[in-house]
Parts: structure tokens; C-alpha cells; sequence
């Protein structure tokens, strides 16, 4: 089987704030863009794994983790577990930088 | 969504619930009826609040707030009467009917009361609730002797608890020996006169056939005739599982409502777990079978593949303090069986292990209980012992050194299933290092707690050097530190730390930029201690205070903007008309602050109707001043002693923006009549002839509270005074998300009215309150000038890939 891999170009670098979440619609999909204060970009499906749903960009965020602002379970933003007592895992995406573009791949 | 409705709130249905969350694919619809008047809490407790070592608080398992974050519907104080199995639909006692797809039944049982004439006497109750608890304590204030019938574990737990309360307490017991199904009769009677000497007196072997007195009973006469006094009965002789609600609706019952080893009773989609349930026809007493019971249940309901239940041996425990008492598996010996045995009278130490075919089939210890966990995990794992040590040679203390041969597999919290292996890896991946946290992340110790003692050896054994010991056991401000709220604030002012990242680097935080617990609760102690020096950290706010603007269970917000007083003008209505239509509000509502919410907002639409609106933001969203709600008032109302609208105004212009511990509402009436509501606000001002009563503490959330008159001043000047002051203190002394109602229960109303009758200390408090409110800017207005904060925070960026 052929998988097509598309990087898409989804910000600048240096225009991201460091422990802020970015919310980006590609297409129908939603993807949470966050930048931690190490400088790493990560991308995650913007949607919380709690069986009641709610976005991730407006979590706060500490380290390598986001706290769903609804329900406020700790999400790992490298592999997107959800971290115990809760349990679960959110979708994740590998981001590309090249210069100052940050991309996205599908 | 499929519908799940729940009938009983306790703690087997509850724990069945936080299973199904853990679990389930696809969310349900649910409802739980509880017919006591409160969120689930940890009845095992009740014990431990009638001997004093804690309160109705504190026991509480999931408070509103939990049901509310899953979305559970909670009908308290409401019993179901019927099930209809065949429409699948409940019915409550307030006729309320309910439809389901799953229904699980988790009905607990109640207190057997003995059938004999006077049983229906005032001052004769079970043991089994919070009504019953309350009762004996109201009781011990206004009357001297207790007599509890039953001398098994219950029994023998409210007699202790009733010893506390002052009362003198006699304990009447139909066998020869106490707790005779958990103890063999050495083990019983080492019990028997370590209670004497604390104080009980026992009636054994004493049939109770009559209960004296006219509408309060007086006394008890028994079986022989001879009669004993007593202004207080406790009947603890057992539990009868509570099968009525299923025994109407066609469902099998025989002692309690019969279940297959996934829980399912002999009717399609119903289940029954907990004491309210028979599984292979043992009803179970304790909660860990219950816990068991739960984990298949939830597995079942949600579909996933797992093992069936089998059954369980449970070990149970006193919880009397100066009595270690451990029992489990059979207590009698028969033909097949033989003992080991330990029994050191001097020491008051007794232990005997019943064995059959070299595998342990039942354990009494008294007086030393550390080999428990070892000789359970023998017992339900089916161990060979031959050629096994079975007692510790030395006498071991109980601390780390225990810990290291103890294998991974060893059930350390026995009422929730928790493992040492578990316990170890939570406080190595998660960084954990007091006994709270463990909790937290485990479960361990948070039902009966007697493993308490083992996890903080696990705990110590886990960090070695790491380890500290008072800092284990403290309330921490969140997992990330061991220190409290105000070791935290007394840091900030000593070291004068200036930012929320200061703080954790140098008071060392285990997770270096903190959690949704420390981060925000920082950001306001920094702003309290510096007033208008501290530079808000933004990004340490949780969505609602960082986006200005509530978040709603879509993703949407909401848009309150502010209406002081909750007077307006046709202008303004006019421009909150408009903006509604042109961004297609979905709604549009008053809300119950006396102003207008417009709900269902995308983010991204939320800078321009701001700017369109040009209104300042109603802060419905944060903890902080929210709304001041003003009756009519003197200016219209033929009862109006005072202007209430104008006082109103003012209070909300002057205090709206401050950070506050949570969230303060006011309110302002004209007369006693009281149509703002002021006697259910966190502050509440009442107009009489010639002043204002000031009350405060009121609240009118999940603990409603009415206010209590703080004082009462002469004139418009007074009132702001003592309102400055007041709330300053409560800045500077509540907990962060502490209510000023639980922090008025918690300092005392005279220790704040004797602070605040000192006018300097008054003073001095208004002093640092103004200083504080210098410090503001509108946000909504700050979100329309800056380029900056609306990219960050408002900005929706839309990419669409061509083909
Ligand atoms: C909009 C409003 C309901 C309405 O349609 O009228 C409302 C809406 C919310 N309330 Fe409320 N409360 C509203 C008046 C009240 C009142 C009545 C009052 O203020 O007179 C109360 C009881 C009075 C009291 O607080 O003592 C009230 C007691 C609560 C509580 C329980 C607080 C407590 O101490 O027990 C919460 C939960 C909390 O704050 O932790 C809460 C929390 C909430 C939240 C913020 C839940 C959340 O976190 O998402 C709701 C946001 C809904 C949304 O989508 O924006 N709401 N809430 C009312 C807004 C008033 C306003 O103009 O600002
Ligand atoms: C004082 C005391 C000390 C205890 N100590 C221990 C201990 O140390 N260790 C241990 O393991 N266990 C202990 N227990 C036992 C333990 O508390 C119970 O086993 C456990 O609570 C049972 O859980 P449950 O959910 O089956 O029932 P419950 O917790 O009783 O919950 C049932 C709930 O259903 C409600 N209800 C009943 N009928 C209806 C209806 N028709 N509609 C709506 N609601 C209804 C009831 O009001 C009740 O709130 C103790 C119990 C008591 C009373
Ligand atoms: S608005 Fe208040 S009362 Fe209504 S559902 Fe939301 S939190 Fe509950
Ligand atoms: S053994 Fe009961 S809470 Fe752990």
C-alpha cells in the first residue's frame, strides 16, 4: 500500500508564544498547534479524548503536557496519552520546521 | 446516546459509574437517583465522624462539582418507587419518570431494626447513614446513656464513637463472644478487655425483647427479665439488603436481588451491584467485593470483553482506635483444618492462621496486624506455605525495611485492589511524594484507610533519601509541591518571589511549570501579596479567565456584559439587540445575575462583538466580583427605606476586576423584604430605617447557606468601609477556589467581626484593597487594541489544502 504523506505549512515560527495553543482547521480537521517554553512544537487532533468531547487549544499548558480546559484531564503532547489516573489518547501529528515555517503532516 | 439510569447514590453504584467514565467507547446519558439528600460520600467513615477524627465534609467522595463535570443528572433526595421493565422506564417518589436502555440498581441495604415492641421509639436508630449519625450526636449533647444492641464491627465502632461523645455506653451482645464471625474466642476476648478498659461495659448473651419508655425510650428489658437504662439505642445487628424497589417490578430476589456472575439479574438491561445484590448467594458487606463487583459491571455495560465475577474473601478491620484487629477466611476449625499459631498474652499479641492442605484458609491477628497484607495475598492467591515462613521473627516496625521483600502483586489497599506494584510506579512515572497524592492517582487508601500507614511506608521505602516524612502527610497546595497554601504564601513574602515561575523554581516544584491546580492558584497569591506590582501571568489562568468569556460544552462561549446593578437603559438593550442578530446568537438570555447573556459564541467572533457592544466585560466567567443584584428600592417602592439601585451601582463599580479566592456575589435590598436576595450572597446589604445590616457568607450554590448579620452602619460610607475590609481580609486568608462561605466556617464569624471591629486593622485593609484596584484594565477593551492577544488567543486559522 502507498501512503501519500502531504506537509502542509501552518505558521511561522516565530510568531508562535511559547505555552499558548493555536487552533488550526485543515480542511474538516481541527488540529491543536502548541509551542512549549523549550521551544518544541507539537500537534495534536483538537479534540479531548473524554468521552464527552471539547477542544485543547484553550488548555493550559505545562511542559510536554496540555490540560483539557473542560474536563481537565493531563494530556502528553509528544505522544498524546492521556496521563492516569484518567485514561485515553488523543491523536497526534508530526510537525515539520524548515526556517521559520512550521508544517503539518498528513 | 444510550440512556443509564443509576437507582442509589452510595458507593458501590458510584464507583460502578467512575468505572463505565474509565471505560466507556461512547458516552451515556445518565441519571442517578439518590434518595439522601447528598452527593456520594464514603459511608465506611461514619464511623470515624462519631469518635471525632473527622467531619461530614471531609467524607464526601464526589462532590456535586464531579457530576456536574460528567454531565451526570443527580436527583437527591428523591427514592425511586417503581421500575417498569417492560417500557424500561423508573419512577420516582415525586413522579418523576425516566426512561433507560441500561439500568443499574445499586441500592445499598439498611440497618435491621428488631421487631419487637417500642422498636418505633424516639431515640432508637440504626447505623447506617448521616441522618443516623447526626441523630446520636444531637442526641449525646442532651442525654447521658447509650446502650448499642449488636457487638460485631458496627456495633462495637458507634459504641466507641458514642464513648467520644461523652455518653456512658453499654453494649448488649446476643452470643457469648464479640464479633463472633470475624474472631475465633481468645481473639474475642483479648478485644473484650482492651474495650472495657477504654471504658465499654458489656451485656453478653442478653436477648433484647422490649424497648421501654413512653415517646422517648427510657430503657431496655431483656429476655431474663432484668432491665437496663438508656436514653439512646443504637440497634447494629445487622443489614438487610434493600430489594423493595426491585421486588414490585418482576425481578428475582431471594435475600437480595439475585445477579450472574456479570451482574445481570434475571431481567434484560438490569443489573444489580453493591449490598443491594446476591451473587452466588453471598451478599456482600464490605467494599471491596462491591469494588470488584463494579469493575465486571462497567465492562459488561460498556461492552468490553472481561473476566466474570467469581466471588471474593474479604478481610475486615476495626476501626477503634488502640485496637489492631485484622480478620479474614474462615474462623472455625474443623476436622481438615490446622492452626498455626502465635499468642503472647504479656504483650497483649494474638495471631492464628487456619490452614487446610498446606494453602491458608483463614487469618485472625490481634494486637500486631503488619503480616495481614502478606498472609491475604497468601490466602486469596492460594499459596503452597510448606516450608514458608509464616509470622515475621523479628518484630518488625511496620516501616520501609518491610517494604523491600514484599513482591509487586501484594494487595496494599484492600477496599480498592490497589497493588504494591501500582502504588511504586505511580510515584515514580508521576512524581508523587505525599500520601494525597497517591490517593489521588491510585485510589489506595481512599475508602476505610487503614492501609494509609502501609502506602506511606511504600511511599517512603519508594523516595529513600527523597523522602519527608511531615511533608507526606500534609494537604499540599497540589501534587507538584508538599508545601500548603500558607507555606506558599509565606515564601512568596519572605523570599519576595515576584512570578509564578519564581515560585516553583525556588520552592523546587516537582513539575516545573506546575498544574491546573498550582498555576492559577499562584498567579492570584502573587497578586494579593504584591497588589498593583504583580504583572498578571495570563497564561496561568484556566480557559475561562484567560479567554474572558465562558466556555461552553461545545467549545462555544458565552457573553454576559456588564449591567451594574442590573439597571439599563433602552439604548443599551438596543445594542446588545443588534449585535445578537448580526452574529446570529443562538441565544439569547437573562441570566440569573439580573443581566444579559448571549450564549453559543464562536471565539473567533468574540474581539468584534466586544467592540460592537462597547460595553465592559460582566466577568461571568471569573473569581472575581460577578454580579451586585439591587431590588427597586427607594427610588420606586412604597416599602423602600434606602436607595438600594445607587448603593448597588457603586459597589459594583468600585470592586468589579478585583481577583478574588473565587467567585463573590452582592446583593442590595431596600427593605427586609429582601427581592435582591441578599441573604443568600457572599456579601448582602439590607436597608432598615436609619442604616444598612451588612450580612455575609451567604450562598446560594450547592451548599446553600444563609448569610449571617456581620454588623449593621449608619450610612453609604460605613457600608463601603466595611466591605473594603471585609473582603480584603478574605483575599488575604481564604484558600484559593474557597467560597466566603466555607471560609466563614472555616476562620468563625467572631474571629472576622472581632478583626474587623479594630477601625485601624480596617484601615490598613482598605489601604491595601485600593491599592490593589488601581491595578486593572477592562479586558474586552484590551483584546480590541492589541494585534498581539487577539492572535494569540482569538485567532481560528483556516487552511484549506487544494487538490
Ligand atoms: C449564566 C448563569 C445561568 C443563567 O442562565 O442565568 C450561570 C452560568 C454558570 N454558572 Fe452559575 N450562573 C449564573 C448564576 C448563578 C447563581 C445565581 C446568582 O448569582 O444569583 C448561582 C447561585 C448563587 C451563588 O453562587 O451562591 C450560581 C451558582 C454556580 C455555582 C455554584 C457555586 C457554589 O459556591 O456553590 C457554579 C460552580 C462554581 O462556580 O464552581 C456555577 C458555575 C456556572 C458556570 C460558569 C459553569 C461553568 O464552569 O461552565 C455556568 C456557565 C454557563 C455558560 O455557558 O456560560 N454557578 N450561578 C448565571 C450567570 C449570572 C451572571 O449574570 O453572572
Ligand atoms: C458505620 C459504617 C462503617 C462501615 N465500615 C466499613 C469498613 O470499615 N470497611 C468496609 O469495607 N465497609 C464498611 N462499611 C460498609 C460499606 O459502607 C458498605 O458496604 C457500602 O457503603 C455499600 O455500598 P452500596 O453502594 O451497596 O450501598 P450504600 O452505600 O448504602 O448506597 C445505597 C444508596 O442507595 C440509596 N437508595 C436506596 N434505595 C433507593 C431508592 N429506591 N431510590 C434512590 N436511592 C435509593 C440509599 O439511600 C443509599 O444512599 C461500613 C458501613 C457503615 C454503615
Ligand atoms: S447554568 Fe448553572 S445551574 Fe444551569 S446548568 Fe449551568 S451551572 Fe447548572
Ligand atoms: S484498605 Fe481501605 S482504603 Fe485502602
Amino acid at each position: 500500500m502507498i501512503e501519500t504523506l502531504t506537509r502542509i505549512p501552518v505558521a511561522h515560527y516565530s510568531n508562535l508564544k511559547a505555552r499558548a495553543g493555536y487552533s488550526i482547521k485543515i480542511d474538516d480537521k481541527e488540529i491543536a498547534l502548541f509551542k512549549i517554553s523549550n521551544g518544541e512544537v507539537y500537534a495534536l487532533e483538537n479534540r479531548s479524548p473524554h468521552p464527552k468531547g471539547g477542544v485543547l487549544s484553550e488548555g493550559l499548558v505545562s511542559g510536554e503536557y496540555v490540560y483539557c480546559p473542560v474536563y481537565d484531564w493531563k494530556i502528553s503532547l509528544v505522544d498524546g496519552r492521556v496521563q492516569a489516573p484518567d485514561e485515553g489518547q488523543v491523536r497526534t501529528f508530526k510537525v515539520d520546521r524548515e526556517e521559520d515555517i512550521i508544517f503539518i503532516v498528513l | 446516546m444510550k440512556k443509564l439510569v443509576m437507582i442509589g447514590n452510595g458507593m458501590a453504584g458510584v464507583r460502578t459509574i467512575e468505572e463505565i467514565l474509565k471505560v466507556s467507547p461512547e458516552p451515556f446519558e445518565m441519571t442517578i437517583f439518590g434518595q439522601e439528600p447528598y452527593p456520594n460520600y464514603n459511608r465506611i467513615k461514619l464511623s470515624n465522624i462519631l469518635q471525632g477524627e473527622t467531619n461530614f465534609d471531609d467524607i464526601i467522595i464526589n462532590p456535586l462539582d464531579w457530576y456536574q463535570e460528567n454531565q451526570i443528572q443527580l436527583f437527591t433526595g428523591e427514592a425511586v418507587v417503581k421500575i417498569d421493565v417492560d417500557a424500561k422506564r423508573v419512577i420516582s417518589d415525586q413522579g418523576r419518570e425516566v426512561d433507560y436502555d441500561e439500568l443499574i440498581i445499586a441500592t445499598g441495604s439498611n440497618s435491621f431494626i428488631l421487631p419487637i415492641p417500642g422498636a418505633d421509639k424516639i431515640g432508637v436508630t440504626g447505623f447506617r447513614d448521616i441522618k443516623d449519625c447526626e441523630m446520636m450526636i444531637k442526641s449525646a449533647e442532651h442525654h447521658k446513656k447509650a446502650v448499642v444492641i449488636g457487638g460485631g464491627l458496627l456495633g462495637l465502632e458507634a459504641a466507641r464513637g458514642l464513648l467520644n461523645l461523652g455518653m456512658k455506653v453499654d453494649v448488649v451482645h446476643l452470643m457469648p463472644n464479640l464479633m463472633e464471625r470475624q474472631l475465633d474466642p481468645i481473639a474475642s476476648s483479648l478485644l473484650k478487655a482492651e474495650l472495657e478498659s477504654q471504658g465499654m461495659n458489656f451485656f453478653m448473651e442478653k436477648e433484647t425483647v422490649e424497648i421501654l419508655g413512653d415517646n422517648r425510650v427510657r430503657g431496655l428489658r431483656f429476655k431474663d427479665g432484668s432491665e437496663v437504662e438508656a436514653d439512646l439505642v443504637v440497634m447494629a445487628i445487622g443489614i438487610k439488603s434493600n430489594i423493595e424497589v426491585a421486588k414490585g417490578s418482576g425481578i428475582y430476589v431471594n435475600r437480595g436481588i439475585v445477579v450472574n456472575d456479570f451482574m445481570e439479574t434475571s431481567v434484560p438491561h438490569v443489573y444489580a451491584v453493591g449490598e443491594c445484590a446476591e451473587h452466588r448467594e453471598i451478599v456482600y458487606g464490605l467494599v471491596a467485593p462491591l469494588y470488584e463487583q463494579g469493575k465486571v459491571l462497567a465492562n459488561r455495560i460498556c461492552g468490553t470483553v472481561a473476566e466474570p465475577y467469581h466471588g471474593s474473601v474479604a478481610g475486615t478491620q476495626l476501626k477503634v482506635a488502640g485496637v489492631d484487629l485484622f480478620s479474614a477466611g474462615e474462623i472455625f476449625e474443623d476436622g481438615s483444618t490446622k492452626a498455626i499459631m502465635v499468642y503472647n498474652e504479656y504483650d497483649g499479641i494474638y495471631k492464628r492462621v487456619l490452614t487446610r492442605n498446606n494453602l491458608i484458609v483463614g487469618i485472625v491477628l490481634y494486637g500486631d496486624t503488619k503480616d495481614s497484607t502478606k498472609l491475604y495475598r497468601m490466602l486469596t492467591k492460594k499459596e503452597d506455605i510448606s516450608g514458608k515462613a509464616i509470622f515475621q521473627t523479628d518484630c518488625g516496625t511496620g516501616d520501609s525495611s518491610d517494604i523491600a521483600p514484599m513482591p509487586n502483586d501484594e494487595l496494599i489497599c484492600g477496599c480498592n485492589g490497589v497493588t504494591k506494584g501500582t502504588i511504586v510506579e505511580a510515584i515514580q512515572t508521576q512524581g508523587l511524594t505525599t500520601l494525597d497524592q497517591v490517593s489521588h492517582c491510585t485510589n489506595a487508601g481512599r475508602s476505610c484507610g487503614r492501609c494509609k500507614p502501609m502506602v506511606s511506608s511504600i511511599l517512603a521505602y519508594t523516595l529513600g533519601d527523597q523522602f519527608d516524612a511531615a511533608a507526606a502527610q500534609k494537604t499540599s497546595l497540589c501534587g507538584c509541591t508538599t508545601l500548603s497554601r500558607d507555606e506558599v504564601v509565606a515564601e512568596i513574602k519572605a523570599k519576595g518571589l515576584t512570578s509564578v515561575k519564581e515560585v516553583m523554581n525556588v520552592l523546587d516544584w516537582n513539575m516545573s511549570e506546575g498544574c491546573t491546580k498550582c498555576r492559577p492558584a499562584i498567579n492570584y497569591y502573587l497578586g494579593m501579596v504584591h497588589m498593583d506590582q504583580y504583572k498578571d501571568d495570563r497564561d496561568s489562568r484556566l480557559v475561562n479567565e484567560k479567554i474572558h468569556a465562558n466556555i461552553q460544552k461545545d467549545g462555544t462561549y458565552s457573553v454576559v456584559p456588564r449591567m451594574y446593578g442590573g439597571v439599563t437603559t433602552a439604548a443599551d438593550l438596543k445594542r446588545i439587540a443588534e449585535v445578537a442578530e448580526k452574529y446570529d446568537v443562538p441565544l439569547v438570555k437573562l441570566t440569573g445575575g439580573q443581566r444579559i447573556g448571549l450564549f453559543g459564541v464562536k471565539k473567533e467572533d468574540l474581539p468584534r462583538m466586544w467592540e460592537e457592544l462597547d460595553m465592559p466585560s460582566g466577568y461571568a466567567y471569573g473569581k472575581t466580583l460577578r454580579t451586585v443584584k439591587t431590588c427597586v428600592g427607594a427610588q420606586f417602592c412604597r416599602y423602600g427605606t434606602q436607595d438600594s439601585m445607587a448603593l448597588g451601582i457603586e459597589l459594583e463599580k468600585k470592586f468589579e476586576r478585583l481577583d478574588t479566592p473565587h467567585k463573590v456575589k452582592m446583593g442590595v435590598s431596600a427593605c427586609p423584604r429582601n427581592c435582591s436576595e441578599a441573604g443568600i450572597k457572599d456579601i448582602g446589604f439590607v436597608g432598615i430605617d436609619g442604616g444598612w445590616e451588612i450580612y455575609v457568607a451567604g450562598n446560594g450554590g450547592v451548599d446553600l447557606r444563609p448569610g449571617d448579620l456581620l454588623c449593621t452602619v449608619k450610612s453609604q460610607e460605613e457600608v463601603m468601609e466595611m466591605t473594603g475590609a471585609y473582603l480584603q481580609y478574605y483575599r488575604e486568608t481564604a484558600n484559593y477556589l474557597e467560597r466566603t462561605s466555607k471560609w466563614v466556617d472555616r476562620v468563625g464569624l467572631d474571629h472576622v467581626r472581632e478583626v474587623l471591629s479594630n477601625g485601624e486593622t480596617r484601615k490598613a485593609l482598605n489601604e491595601r484593597m485600593d491599592q490593589t484596584l488601581k491595578k486593572y484594565i477592562e479586558p474586552w477593551n484590551e483584546a480590541i487594541q492589541s494585534e498581539e492577544i487577539q492572535d494569540k488567543y482569538y485567532a481560528k486559522h483556516t487552511i484549506k489544502v487544494g487538490e
